[in-house]
């Protein structure tokens, strides 16, 4: 017998997100701009040809994970940085932490990056005495908050203007303004000094490139080219997943990515980083150290679910997903939210936490329809949701009822006696039954179809 | 012609007049209608919830009743024809024979829109129509069995009706089946937004190919006191048979 309590609470989540009228409205004009942003982005465009490309070029990658993994390595290595394998987020918090304590380093400026989400390296750092800065903009203001991101590339989408307003004033002492513009001059004086202080950056990568050793970064608001340049020390934490063969794929995915993600034709900045910063260059870090995940993935790559490794992180199941844009990332309760995290959330996680997640899609399917890299979506929340009945992750209650239905729909004697008993007991179920549903329905026949046209 | 059809059982229990409106519809057109007595359930439930053991056994009834007759199969419900072309093959993947039955009967099976626009070409009958009329795209009809024309066409063939486009109307209603029971405050909310739109076309009623959809957005409908009626698509055009 499984103990279901010990699942996120997605339920309860959504429903206090329900109620908060700001988180809807944000949310709602947030999708709603990406969505048709997105649209108009690829209108016009051999789409389909594209998808189909990336699609099989993360397959390929996928098919000789371990290879490409490896001659990222050697070639990272050989033009300068340091790479370290982690096996799980601890490994990989550890080596992140050593890193920084050898240098006596007990502050640095970080670029958003997911991966460091997924391993909760701020909260661990913070414990070991390290001041993590987050510097995009919209990861900045929920670390002032205290949040998690709700967003996999837009953190504070849950949050108007107003809302960042308030807490700017509250938790940074300036004055009050609802002015984009401000509030953005406001953090860009407060991270400008972090920057030109840090002895050392966090980022994270969207691209590793095997052929070269390059990572690569998309980023709007720069942040990411001060994080990787300005210290000394640039640290990289990347889930091995990532990778793609070579320098000349890449054009692939910076027309998908910004496209599928905002709808931008291309992100402000695309940051290509090979090693270290080398004798006669100008910029870059002296110091370069690179960590690469697995957190399972390895595994991942080799079963049934391998094709959810595709995703590159643009975001666009989200902003096509009902669920997702009503009540927003933090319902999750998990790193991921929207189908992309419920997936990924489930393989990594487990289906013991992670169960109460296969309720929140209607399986409508809108997220295989953007992806740009043909993950199957749909497909695979539906042969999850078959996991988690074989794993028994259901109520007794479902489970008792769908048994009888296996036995019912195969005998039209008993399909009718059933439609007779719910005519008859509709008044009695609807006061004891779940009436949230049955509510809305309206009452079972008296004289069924069958009966009238036969 | 002669053609089966399946009812469904949301249609069978609880809209039989939909059932009749089908036959009517199709009889119009010369289009001689079986009834295989033994239908149940297409096993959509099962299947959606997870339950692949409950969905073969629906698939296997559903395959051992329908591959004694012949001729094209008509389903009222994208998501059960959906059910049947899409999911019944993939239900058997390690079972040959079965896989080959469920593809055969996969490949005799229409949804009725599609049937009557492809086959019956019902979109050229000068149907009548009346009022001002909108239409929700459901999820399975638009994005597993990619019919997204024929509805449309139909719908705006009807003399005397006026067709007005639905902002979103092939954005989630929120039933999901299963769904609206595990998270009926989502539901609710997704079926109240597609309300909004609704209510913004200025029509006096919402036209859908799903009984499932249709339920969850009359129920809303319903909580707004508004006057705008759901109906289904065989009923509208039924009424229209001259």
């Amino acid at each position: 017998m499984r103990n279901l309590a010990s699942g996120i609470p997605f339920r309860d989540n959504a429903v206090r997100a329900l109620n908060n009228s700001t988180l809807r409205r944000a949310m709602r004009n947030a999708t709603e701009t990406f969505a048709i942003n997105r649209a108009e982005a690829v209108a016009a465009l051999p789409l389909e040809e594209w998808r189909d490309q990336a699609s099989e070029l993360r397959l390929r990658v996928l098919d000789n994970l371990s290879d490409y993994v490896s001659r990222f390595e050697k070639n990272a290595t050989r033009a300068g940085a340091n790479v370290h394998r982690a096996k799980d987020s601890q490994e990989a918090r550890g080596v992140i932490a050593s890193i920084l304590k050898d240098r006596s380093i007990g502050r640095v400026v970080k670029s958003k990056s997911m991966v460091s989400e997924e391993i909760h390296l701020n909260d661990y750092l913070e414990e070991q005495g390290v001041t993590v800065v987050e510097t995009d903009l919209g990861e900045y203001i929920i670390q002032v908050a205290g949040e998690g991101p709700s967003h996999i590339i837009v953190p504070a989408i849950h949050k108007d203007r107003r809302q960042v307003g308030k807490l700017f004033a509250e938790k940074l002492g300036c004055e009050y303004s609802d002015d984009p513009a401000i509030l953005t001059g406001i953090a860009k004086r407060v991270l400008r000094k972090e920057f030109l202080s840090a002895k050392a950056g966090i980022s994270g990568a969207n691209f590793a490139v095997a052929e070269s050793g390059s990572i690569v970064i998309f980023t709007n608001e720069g942040n990411g080219r001060m994080c990787t340049t300005l210290p000394p020390l640039h640290i990289v934490i990347l889930s091995i997943e990532k990778m793609i063969p070579s320098l000349a794929d890449l054009p692939k995915f910076i027309r998908l990515l910004p496209r599928s993600a905002t709808g931008q034709v291309i992100t402000s900045y695309t940051s290509i980083i090979t090693g270290s910063r080398k004798p006669g260059e100008s910029t870059g870090a002296k110091e370069m150290h690179i960590v690469l995940l697995d957190n399972g993935r390895s595994q991942i790559a080799t079963g049934e679910y391998r094709e959810m490794l595709k995703c590159i992180r643009c975001g666009a199941c989200l902003n096509a997903c009902p669920v997702y844009r009503i009540v927003g990332g933090h319902a999750y309760g998990s790193t991921y939210p929207g189908p992309m995290g419920i997936v990924l959330t489930t393989l990594l996680d487990g289906m013991e936490r992670a169960h109460p997640l296969l309720d929140a899609t209607t399986l409508c399917g809108a997220c295989g329809d953007v992806c740009p890299v043909k993950v199957p979506l749909p497909q695979l929340l539906r042969r999850l949701r078959e996991h988690r009945v074989e794993e028994g992750f259901t109520p007794k209650m479902e489970q008792r009822g769908m048994a009888a239905f296996g036995t019912i729909v195969r005998s039209p004697f008993l399909f009718h006696l059933g439609q007779t008993a719910a005519h008859l007991l509709w008044p009695a179920a609807r006061r004891l039954g779940p009436a949230n549903a049955l509510d809305r329905l309206p009452r079972p026949v008296s004289t069924t179809f069958r009966e009238k046209v036969s | 012609m002669r053609i089966q059809l399946f009812g469904t059982c949301l249609v069978d229990t609880m809209f039989p007049e939909t059932g009749e409106a089908t036959v009517r519809l199709l009889r119009h057109f010369g289009v001689e209608v079986g009834y295989p007595g033994g239908q149940t359930c297409c096993g959509k439930p099962a299947d959606s919830g997870g339950y692949r053991r409950e969905s073969r056994k629906a698939a296997e009834h559903f395959i051992s009743v329908f591959e004694r007759t012949d001729g094209p199969i008509v389903i009222p419900s994208g998501s059960c024809a959906s059910m049947v072309k899409n999911h019944y093959p993939e239900l058997f993947k390690d079972n040959e024979p079965m896989r080959q039955k469920a593809e055969m009967i996969a490949g005799r099976t229409y949804e009725l829109s599609q049937f009557l626009v492809r086959v019956l070409k019902a979109h050229e009958a000068n149907l009548t129509g009346k009022g001002r009329i909108t239409y929700h795209a459901s999820c399975q009809l638009t994005r597993e069995l990619g019919v997204r024309e024929e509805p449309l066409l139909l719908l705006q063939s009807l003399d005397g009706a006026e067709f007005v486009h639905l902002p979103h109307a092939d954005r989630c209603c929120g039933f999901g089946g299963i769904f609206m029971a595990k998270l009926p405050e989502v539901s609710m909310a997704l079926a109240d937004e597609k309300v909004d739109s609704i209510l913004s076309t200025g029509a006096d009623t919402v036209v859908g190919c799903d009984h499932g959809c249709l339920m969850n957005i009359a129920d809303a409908i319903r909580r707004r006191d508004s006057a705008v009626q759901v109906k289904h698509i065989a009923a509208v055009l039924a009424e229209g048979l001259r």
